[in-house]
């Protein structure tokens, strides 16, 4: 499978040079400092409240990671004057969005692997439900997704990696400020942001240990959505 | 092996190129020529499935560039203006990657990867970062990348931009040796390096095809053009007695008793201009194709001036 092949380049991109070691190393330290100072900082509390604690905080480090990571996903092809390889090879576009895709994702689940050392020290010095820690991995790794396709559209609608951080930071911050509208608007369109809040709604209960379908099939719909609409942007980019 | 028929670009309101319409032989070297802006590399990119047109049809290999684009991918190698270069990969990884992104099957990869390198001369740079490659071995590079699953169409973009005098010479001879396995498109500016690689030329100015044929059949239907350059030991008068029969004349340069002349003549009467100053108990020194003849073909079709040949 061709998305397979871009997939394994573009993962090797990022283990062979500094800018993805970098990323993971300063946003891993971020994670620590913020689960020292403030879940296990303060009052004594319960474990499940830190390993909580724990997941909330990691989860806001994923976002952050995910636009770093996606940001040279296809904006740099276009930087450096290789998307006409691309372009020119018996390919789908959408090969090409998958693949790369896939290759941001393992990268942030390295990252996300990196944190596991938080829960252990939980593990270590108190009680841990395994559901717990599996359900919050997987909250992270589905937002991790969800977060990093925005930012796989985001990199295919800009010229440089800059760029695309920004434009991927701003989609990503609209999806979360969405439950804030739902506060300031009627029913039904209330509901409607309220259902397409990237955090609010749907993160907390991975967060508590609960698995929701309806979390699960948001996360993997604003997944493909986001992916489709990249896809959508290499298309038309032929015709410019 | 190409059909174009009306091909038209724009770019928002500026037409790129304008109805262009010109066919390619299976095997042919086509040299395509034109000034920074004329609408060769956006050309170049149709054919090479990056772009999409806005009016006409181009057919490759019977298939469509629009409606069958899976197809021409697998049929064409594309270098684009600058090479598309991972420079993070050694060459040897960076053209099994290619390879693999162009269909060839991974027990095939090694070899087809030899036989490119072999072709392109990069064989002692295998193992080597891109990145610590010079502008002639990344241009290299680039034409590897185009030509490692054996396509049937080769499409080089300006393949000697930016190379030094040696470069050039070196990636001229790259491109005569894929004359035969391989139809080659090959654009550029420079005069000299399309006359002496092609078979035949397409002139392209402001976006639509001036001329297009051989270089003699370019000079013929330029009114005659052409010039043949002789240069013989003896007296002066008697060179330009004896030449002038065949066209004008002008005596570039006489040092001592050898005398430099330019001929306007067509450079098929070379044997006959041969025969007649030998004839005539001249010494023959030297005797060419006019070295301007194709400079002088384009600068009148592009700028409506002609230079001396």
């Amino acid at each position: 499978m061709k998305a397979l092949l871009i997939a394994r380049r573009e993962l090797s991109g990022y283990l062979r040079t500094l800018s993805g070691y970098v990323v993971i190393a300063v946003i891993l330290a971020l994670n620590g400092l913020f689960f020292n100072a403030y879940a296990l900082g303060g009052a004594s509390k319960r474990s499940a409240e830190v390993l909580s604690q724990f997941f909330y905080y990691s989860s806001g480090f994923t976002i952050v990671a995910s636009v770093f990571i996606s940001m040279r996903l296809l904006a740099e092809e276009r930087q450096t004057g290789t998307l006409p390889l691309l372009y020119s090879s018996p390919l789908r576009d959408r090969d090409i969005v998958l693949g790369k895709f896939l290759a941001g994702f393992a990268f942030l689940a390295l990252y996300v692997l990196c944190t596991l050392y938080m829960p252990l020290l939980v593990l270590v010095n108190g009680k841990v439900s395994f559901g717990h820690v599996a359900a919050g991995y997987l909250g992270l790794l589905l937002l991790g997704s969800a977060s990093l396709a925005v930012g796989t559209f985001g990199s295919a609608l800009a010229r440089n990696q800059l760029l695309a951080a920004i434009t991927s930071a701003v989609m990503l911050v609209a999806l979360i400020l969405c439950w804030l509208l739902a506060r300031i608007t009627e029913q039904p369109l209330a509901d409607v942001f309220s259902a397409m809040s990237l955090w609010n709604q749907h993160f907390p209960p991975f967060q508590s240990g609960l698995v929701h379908v309806r979390d699960v099939v948001y996360y993997l719909l604003v997944t493909y959505v986001a992916l489709f609409a990249a896809t959508r942007v290499l298309e038309a980019r032929r015709w410019r | 092996m190409i059909q174009v028929e009306g091909l038209t670009k724009y770019y928002g309101e500026h037409a790129a190129i304008r109805e262009l319409a010109f066919t390619i032989g299976q095997g042919e070297v086509i040299g395509f020529l034109g000034l920074n802006g004329a609408g060769k590399s956006t050309t170049l990119k149709i054919l090479g499935c990056v772009l999409l047109p806005t009016a006409g049809r181009v057919v490759i290999d019977g298939h469509d560039v629009v409606s069958n684009a899976h197809e021409v991918r697998q049929r064409i190698g594309y270098l684009p203006d600058v090479p598309p270069l991972y420079d993070e990969m050694t060459v040897g990884e960076y053209l099994a990657y290619v390879a693999q992104l162009r269909g060839v099957a991974a027990r095939d990869t090694a070899s087809r990867v030899g036989e490119a390198e072999e072709k392109t001369g990069l064989r002692e740079v295998d193992g080597e970062l891109i990145s610590t490659l010079s502008h002639g071995y990344r241009q290299r590079v680039g034409v590897a990348q185009a030509l490692v699953h054996r396509p049937a169409l080769l499409i080089l973009d300006e393949p000697t931009s930016g190379l030094d005098p040696r470069q050039i010479v070196e990636m001229r001879d790259v491109i005569r040796g894929l004359k035969g396995a391989h139809t080659v498109l090959v654009s550029s500016h420079i005069l000299p390096e399309i006359s002496q690689t092609c078979d035949r030329l397409l002139i392209i100015h402001k976006g639509a095809l001036v001329a297009q044929g051989t270089e003699e059949e370019l000079a013929r239907k330029m009114g005659g053009g052409g010039s043949i350059e002789v240069e013989v030991r003896g007296d002066r008068a008697r060179a330009v007695e004896v030449l002038t029969p065949f066209g004008a004349v002008e005596v570039e340069r006489a040092v001592d008793d050898v005398v430099s002349l330019t001929l306007r003549a067509s450079p098929d009467e070379r044997p006959r201009v041969a025969k007649a100053v030998v004839g005539a108990g001249l010494e023959l020194l030297r005797l060419d194709q006019g070295a301007g003849q194709l400079e002088s073909i384009f600068l009148r079709l592009t700028h409506g001036q002609e230079v001396r040949a």
